[in-house]
């Protein structure tokens, strides 16, 4: 059966605080944390970026399966700050893990479900013996204008799952997607920052298609909330994701393992395969998990996974999830942040 | 002049309404509005609409929503009057009907305002302030009632508690009404520790950005009389006053002349004093405003009107019960639409259809409508014939 054989995630060190970026725009941090249920998010580094983000991953994921790169037929790399506009980035993630050059590789787009869009296709790859293995990463260096609501979550991080039938620690038992034409969330060529249509990314959005994508999932599985273990949401605050769960009838505790956005904040591509990431370090053989993306414009992919008794073996193979997130922050003021964000226009020969 | 009646009232829903635009609201509220009154067509229509250009990049609407509605080529205007649009509306109506140009004539008011971002609805609201003198300086009408709110308070030893009381007590109402946008309930603590917005005002002093549209439909009384539908809601009277539209040029901040301007023209018309109104609606799209408009009403004396309030005098239950609808705090404040939407409740409440939120005995209710910080102000009475 196809599924998971090896997954990786990366988080940044770098962090600032919510309150570190309202004292600039004399916002008022406590009721921006109390909305958002954030409290700080992650900073790349100055030399960081979705490719060595990527990369950090994918090493993760190829550590934990223990294949040789050059079995890996297929890799996706999803992801809206891909450092070219024309160049790929899955391109450098294959020369790293020694995937070359008998690959299929594609940078893919969906807003935040970019990374789970590589995911259902490379299993679909797999499963149909089109080849041995695959990988789907999704990874960002989230973007969002100075001042506006995005700048307090966006976030950087990644995670990469490699796909095959042989060791699998996750069986990928069902997947689904659920989409239509819904301009909440954009950028056009020459804008520096994404937009939004404010609270129409709400309702008519994220809920919408978050429902769709998991309603439409168990009705293909026949399944039920109370049937999982784990259940993690695209995650771009914490008031989101945690509203869609009760609606839908999933507890707080089936929830608390993948919800990550608190401290790591809205990593797009990255969220809800980081939050997947964080579960399978965390779960045992037997638990199911079902996982639902969500990207702006608009869309969901929803999956069930069921860990085997391979997971255990593989779980500590390489940095967990959660060691990413909460040891060793390094803590930025916003003029560092802002250098590191290179929000900052200095003249080309410096 | 002929005695006018409104024999037909309709409205939509109050919120965000994403599946609707301008025109489907207006067409929706006007249709209800058509059917309750059993008319199949209409001499002339009258839109009360802030600012659908900026909101929508509609103009024309008058025609549009004559066409829209399928009544078109009666004659269709609409009228602007920044919040007191809708009031502008009736009033226009009246004036048609009255001087015998029409027999019946559709009111209406809408505004379609989540098709902007927060920033660009705050822009088109304070287009309703003084450009030169205020809105270039960055004042918004959150900033303008901020500074009643702090004089009212100074000079008359208002307390922070009442302000919030007026949020409380139309939530409270609210949660009654199927058609508000907010049906949550809200203590005064709540209100104190929401996000502040202007000091002293906070978020939960301050009335929603809203999409909705509301109708009626008024007639010469004698028209109204040959209809089944009973009782027959007459209007006894009809004012409107204007004021500086600049708050800074008032001889007193706490005074809102237009309203008060205004009510005495309409108490003079319907041959009442304000003792002799059994309920109200009132624009509060902030929580001073209520205090104020209470004052300039005459229902309490000056700097009365927070005292009042924290007494209980204007709840559900108490002797002047004020916004039953839950105000524009609770039920929304599409502003052009809100006008037409006291209306609706009036005549609702006259008419004895208010359901768990109705009040007892109830013959005469009036109903006052705000543009900008009071720069202008339209207040109606209506009474059971």
């Amino acid at each position: 059966m196809a599924g998971i054989v090896g997954y990786g995630a990366y988080i940044p060190r770098y962090r600032i605080k919510v309150e570190e970026i309202a004292k600039v725009w004399g916002a008022d941090a406590p009721s921006l944390k109390k909305g958002l249920m954030l409290r700080e998010k992650s900073v790349p580094g100055p030399d960081q970026d979705v490719i060595t983000i990527a990369v950090e991953a994918a090493r993760n994921a190829m550590v934990r399966a223990g294949v040789k790169g050059e079995k890996v037929g297929a890799i996706y790399v999803g992801s809206e700050s891909h450092p070219y506009a024309v160049k790929p980035t899955g391109t450098a993630v294959a020369e790293v893990i020694g995937a070359v050059n008998d690959c299929h590789c594609a940078d893919l787009s969906f807003a935040c479900k970019a990374g789970s869009e590589g995911m259902f296709l490379a299993y679909g790859l797999v499963k149909s013996g089109e080849v041995e293995y695959a990988m789907g990463i999704g990874a960002d260096t989230s973007q969002g204008a100075p001042g506006d609501a995005l700048e307090y979550s966006a976030a950087a991080g990644g995670a990469a799952f490699l796909m095959g039938t042989k060791n699998v620690v996750a069986t990928l038992d069902c997947q689904y997607s659920y989409m239509s034409d819904t301009p909440d969330f954009w950028r056009r060529e020459y804008m520096h920052y994404p937009r939004h249509g404010g609270r129409f990314t709400g309702d008519m959005a994220y809920f919408k298609h978050v429902r769709g994508g998991v309603e439409g999932l168990l009705k293909k599985a026949g399944a039920k909330p109370k049937d999982f273990k784990y259940a993690v949401f695209h995650q771009p605050n914490g008031k989101f994701p945690m509203k869609m769960a009760h609606d839908l009838g999933f507890t707080d505790e089936q929830m608390k393992t993948g919800l990550l956005v608190p401290t790591l904040g809205n990593t797009y591509s990255g969220a809800s395969p980081l939050g997947l990431s964080a579960i399978l370090d965390e779960a045992k053989p037997g638990d199911a998990i079902l996982m639902c993306s969500f990207g702006s414009g608009a869309g969901s992919d929803g999956f069930i996974f069921t860990a085997t008794k391979e997971l255990p073996k593989v779980q500590g193979k390489a940095k967990k999830t959660r060691d990413y997130l909460d040891t060793h922050p390094f803590y930025l003021d916003y003029g560092t942040y802002v250098k590191f964000r290179r929000k900052i226009r200095k003249n080309v020969e410096d | 002049m002929r005695d006018v009646a409104i024999i037909g009232i309709g409205m939509t829903d109050f919120g965000e309404l994403w599946h609707d635009s301008l025109r489907d609201l207006f067409v929706k509220a006007a249709l209800q509005a058509m059917d309750d009154a059993g008319v199949d067509h209409i001499d002339g229509l009258v839109a009360g609409c802030m600012s659908p250009g900026l909101f929508t990049g509609q103009e024309h609407i008058g025609s549009l929503l004559a066409d829209y509605l399928g009544q078109a080529p009666v004659p269709g205007v609409r009228v602007e009057s920044a919040c007191a649009s809708g009031g502008m509306a009736l009033r226009t109506g009246i004036a048609y009907v009255a001087s015998g140009m029409h027999d019946i004539v559709l009111c209406g008011g809408v505004e379609k305002m989540t098709d902007v971002s927060g920033a660009q609805a705050t822009y088109a609201l304070a287009t309703a302030a003084d450009q030169e003198m205020e809105a270039f300086h960055g004042v918004t009408f959150p900033g303008l009632y901020a500074l009643i709110a702090t004089a009212h308070m100074h000079k008359y030893g208002t307390k922070r508690e009442d302000l919030a009381q007026v949020a409380v007590k139309n939530h409270d109402n609210g949660m009654l009404n199927p058609h508000a946008q907010y049906h949550m309930k809200i203590t005064v603590e709540q209100v104190i520790n929401s996000v502040k917005v202007a000091d002293p005002l906070n978020i939960l002093d301050c009335s929603p950005i809203t999409d909705g549209a509301a109708a009626v439909i008024i007639a010469p009384v004698e028209v109204a009389k040959k209809l089944k539908k009973k009782p027959i809601v007459k209007v006894a009277a009809s004012a409107h006053a204007t004021d500086t539209i600049a708050l800074h040029q008032r001889e007193d901040l706490t005074w809102l002349k237009s309203t008060a301007e205004a009510a005495a023209s309409a108490y003079k018309q319907a041959g009442v004093k304000p003792s002799d109104i059994d309920f109200a609606e009132v624009h509060d799209c902030f929580t001073i405003a209520e205090i104020c408009v209470l004052e300039a009403l005459g229902v309490v004396k000056r700097g009365q009107g927070g005292k009042a309030t924290r007494d209980g005098l204007t709840a559900r239950d108490g002797k002047f019960p004020v916004n039953t609808s839950g105000g524009l705090k609770s039920k929304g404040h599409p502003v052009g639409a809100t006008g037409i939407a006291q209306i609706h409740e009036i005549v609702t409440q006259l008419r004895g259809e208010a359901g768990k939120r109705q009040l007892k005995d109830v013959k005469r209710g009036l109903a006052q409508n705000m543009g900008g910080s009071g720069g202008s102000a339209v207040v109606h009475i209506l009474e059971v014939l």
